[in-house]
């Protein structure tokens, strides 16, 4: 017969895994007490008890379907994604209750999405989309969370079996998130059961910018690319890590192209499929080559870039809306879906309506609108100017991206560029789009780097 | 029962029967909008439909209208202000960043629980209302004619995000103006429409609804109310519009005043500049790096804004509020429009659904810009100190070959007749004194 103090002890440790699997709050909380007052501190007492969620004041039945992290500590503490159940029904509610503006003057793309585009991606969102099928493939890789420089950050860490295989950080850009990497992961960590050698093999890891997806939104000023550089070579070294190479595009090119410039110790090369790369002052007037991206640059600035405009001055105004509408902020990034990826008018050529909504979704469910923007308020107009670069760089442009830059802007930045591919298929979501390309990329470019 | 269906739906005569009236509701697709006891809240979406304003169909007849919102639509904006979710506070509790957590969520809760729009409707249905088709488009305007037989007939049009409301509390003063300091010799008939996608005006189904297509349109009007002689003032896209009204020269335009003048030149010198010309560069170019997010998605992309602020009143009161507090003249931006004001203007935005379409018109105007060229007709200025920018005279002298005012006031910005009645009164009387017959 079990003595009565190792039975409370198994029944706690039982009613902990309970809470751990219904609300994603990991060990080590000890007791139920102290995670009660965990709760109350933040403020969503709801969260644990969804059955009694009090719709009394209002904002408390919206608080109650709020996601809470836990606060992060210098340890790297596993981590897994339970998002309530209220919070999905209160999607379902807001999706079922929309109120669409009227159709406009234009059925195409260019005046924004289209409402005859729009409201079968809500439908389907609404009707069929399973975001439980996303958070199992989320929950099957190992997961964390650490402080760094006062932030907690999410990211995924797979190591491959290959002890030699070498180490990367994959980071993606706005509107991305790790979701685009999640297919790219199993082939690069086990490339001999994906087509590949065993000496092609990486270890894997997966953060979220801050302010994104399960990262912590910072509450001070100054996140800056530049910053967030500094904090995944701080990563990488708190992961033992003493050889490793960086990959991004979009906003994670940026924070790449920063690891190359800062050379933190251990950094050996990185990879880029979307270079930030601006033209050089052309001494005698631009070539023939260049004039294309040139163009794509003009029409970036004068009509794709209104995004980037609003949440570069006015993040926070932009961040009502979209932390309040679930379709607003669907349309938000599934206007880039469309503009930015390798398809001939319609986005789902080029990525799955599923994969479109789990990275809307995760957007929508940690209510990361306002503070993604925020990246292009810190950084917009300061971070991305033309950096020389002197650390091993490689590239690869996927060719429906929207702005493909030519090869000698990477020979005038890059003293040390020892890749360059143009891939034929593929846009500015290479890894999503493309995995079997991107990993193919990444195996090639960085076989000269182990 | 025609009274009643009139009072009920704001759906004016002349219908003369009631399946009339149901063949029209239902053309339009809103068919709960004369029963609003029985809203089916089935298929998702119906409720929110039943919720919304339908226009009646115009013709080239002047119809009188009223303004009745559903009480279904007033009901569905308060259930939507106490179940929004908002984002977390961020790192600044300043404007720098946009409209800051606590001022946004202070405006709401007075929306949500001391706001009362049934008052700004009193207040529009005391004027004289209508609408009718110019240029196959439903025109909504107010129509205030003086007692003075030969007042002058004025047309006032509001810009983004402005509205008819702006110049509620000038309409008097010009129209009556003995018994508001003034001299029968300064008396006006007011013209105050909404621009095309704003407010009780239609939405365009088709594209090709710029500052001419709207000036041009207004001409017809002014010649439809039957006004052969008349002047046109504007602000922000009323400023647009008023100076297209300018280079057009229509039958009947005599003059125009325009609170914010579009005198850029083609090229601006680097060099040479006057203090005040120096001064319009730099505000100008601030607006252009800090304060111009809004104006590209709008020229870019009206439907995808316009699709996230239909749905979120939070959003489309922050969406607002921001101008309001960037542009008016101000220590705290309750001291220049109270939240009345600004919740008026909101509201009908966000009543009408109008998020989306008045953003087009900055997608129809591309590419917009300060040059507004020679205008040979009479043109009166006033500036405001807090404008956008404040045109330098020198600047308005080379375009404007009659400049018949000008006045650099103390106190206002780009709002001027909301934040300024007043002053504004007096400033159009004072322009236009010389163009009395």
């Amino acid at each position: 017969m079990k003595s009565p103090r190792i039975d409370a002890a198994l029944e706690e440790q039982s009613m902990n895994n309970d809470l751990e699997n219904r609300t994603g709050v990991p060990a080590p909380l000890t007791s139920r007490r102290k995670f009660i007052r965990a709760a109350a501190a933040t403020g969503v007492a709801g969260i644990f008890s969804p059955g009694f969620v009090p719709i009394s004041a209002q904002g408390s039945a919206m608080q109650a379907v709020q996601f809470v992290l836990p606060k992060a500590t210098k340890d790297v503490t596993p981590f897994k994604v339970h998002v309530p159940q209220a919070a999905l029904d209160d999607l379902k509610r807001r999706l079922a209750t929309v109120r669409w503006p009227d159709r406009g003057s234009a059925t195409d793309w260019s005046q924004g999405v289209p409402l005859g585009k729009a409201q079968p991606l809500i439908e389907y969102w609404r009707t069929r989309y399973d975001w439980r099928r996303a958070e199992i493939s989320l929950n099957a890789l190992p997961q964390f969370r650490t402080q760094i420089d006062g932030l907690g950050i999410y990211f995924i860490h797979v190591r491959s079996k290959h002890e030699n295989a070498l180490p990367i950080i994959l980071t993606h850009g706005w509107p991305g998130s790790i979701i685009e990497f999640l297919q790219v992961i199993g082939p690069l960590v086990d490339p001999t059961a994906h087509s590949g050698k065993a000496d092609e093999a990486f270890h894997v890891v997966v953060p979220s910018l801050p302010g994104f997806g399960f990262s912590d939104k910072p509450t001070e000023a100054g996140w800056r690319l530049p910053r967030i550089a500094n904090a995944w070579a701080a990563l990488m070294a708190r992961l033992g890590y003493s050889h490793y190479v960086a990959q991004g595009g979009d906003l994670g090119a940026g924070v790449s192209s920063w690891m190359a410039k800062q050379q933190p110790s251990g950094l050996a090369a990185i990879h880029l499929n979307l270079p930030i790369l601006f033209p050089p002052p052309p001494p005698g007037g631009y070539k023939g080559a260049e004039q294309p991206a040139l163009a794509q640059l003009g029409k970036y600035a004068s009509d794709g870039s209104g995004y980037a405009s609003i949440q570069a001055t006015r993040p926070q105004t932009l961040g009502y809306g979209l932390a309040d509408s679930p379709v607003g902020q669907a349309m938000w990034i599934y206007e880039k879906f469309q503009a930015w990826s390798d398809n001939k008018g319609d986005p789902a050529e080029a990525i799955s309506v599923d994969h479109m909504l789990d990275d809307i979704s995760l957007y929508w469910l940690t209510d990361t609108a306002a503070s993604s923007a925020r990246v292009y308020f810190e950084s917009f107009a300061k971070d991305f100017a033309r950096m020389p670069i002197d650390l091993p760089v490689a590239v690869s442009i996927f060719k429906g991206d929207f702005f493909t830059p030519p090869k000698v802007w990477g020979d005038q930045t890059y003293s040390k560029l020892f890749y360059w591919n143009e891939v034929p298929k593929g846009g500015h979501f290479a890894a999503l789009e493309q995995p079997e390309l991107f990993v193919a990329e990444l195996r090639k470019s960085f076989a000269q780097v182990r | 029962m025609k009274n009643d269906l009139v009072n009920r739906t704001g759906v004016a005569g002349p219908l003369t029967s009631r399946r009339k009236f149901i063949r029209a509701a239902a053309a339009t697709g809103v068919a709960g909008i004369f029963s609003p006891g029985s809203v089916p809240i089935s298929a998702h979406g119906s409720a929110t439909k039943a919720a919304q304003i339908a226009l009646p169909t115009t013709t080239k007849e002047v119809t009188p209208f009223n303004v009745h919102v559903p009480q279904a639509a007033l009901d569905d904006l308060k259930k939507r202000l106490a179940t929004a979710r908002w984002p977390d506070k961020g790192p600044v509790t300043d404007w720098s960043q946009g409209v800051p957590l606590a001022k946004i969520r202070a405006l709401t809760d007075y929306w949500a629980r001391d706001y009362d729009w049934r008052r700004a409707e009193r207040a529009l249905n005391a004027l004289p209302q209508f609408r009718t088709a110019l240029d196959g488009l439903g025109i909504y305007f107010i129509h205030a004619r003086s007692k003075h037989e030969r007042a002058l007939p004025i047309i006032l049009t509001h810009g983004w995000p402005g509205s008819v409301f702006e110049f509620l509390d000038v309409i008097r003063p010009l129209t009556d103006p003995t018994a508001h300091g003034g001299t029968e010799n300064d008396a006006f008939h007011v013209v105050v429409p909404a621009l095309p996608g704003f407010g009780f005006s239609d939405k365009p189904s088709e594209k090709g609804w710029n500052v001419a297509r709207i000036a041009n349109a207004w001409a017809v009007l002014m010649k439809r109310l039957g006004y052969e002689r008349w002047v046109a003032q504007g602000g922000d896209w009323g400023a647009g519009v008023t100076t297209a009204l300018g280079h057009i020269q229509p039958p009947g335009l005599a003059a125009i005043h325009l609170n914010w003048a579009f005198v850029f030149p083609e090229k601006i010198p680097t060099e040479g500049l006057s203090p005040d010309e120096q001064r319009a560069v730099d505000a100008e170019k601030i607006f252009q790096t800090q304060g111009a997010g809004y104006f590209l998605e709008q020229a870019t992309r009206p439907q995808t804004i316009g699709t996230a602020l239909a749905d979120s009143p939070v959003g489309q009161a922050a969406w607002i509020y921001e101008k309001f507090n960037a542009w008016t003249d101000h220590d705290d931006v309750e001291s220049a429009l109270t939240k009345d004001q600004m919740l008026d203007d909101i509201s009908l935005y966000w009543l009408t659904n109008s998020a989306a379409s008045s953003a087009r018109i900055y997608w129809e105007n591309k590419p917009a810009t300060y040059v507004g060229g020679k205008i040979d007709l009479p043109v009166g200025v006033s500036v405001f100190p807090r404008e956008i920018f404040r045109a330098p005279r020198t600047w308005a002298e080379k375009n404007y070959s009659k400049l018949i005012y000008w006045n650099e006031l103390p106190k206002g910005g780009h709002f001027a007749a909301f934040e300024q009645p007043a002053a504004c009164v007096r400033e159009l009387r004072a322009c236009f004194t010389t163009l009395r017959a």
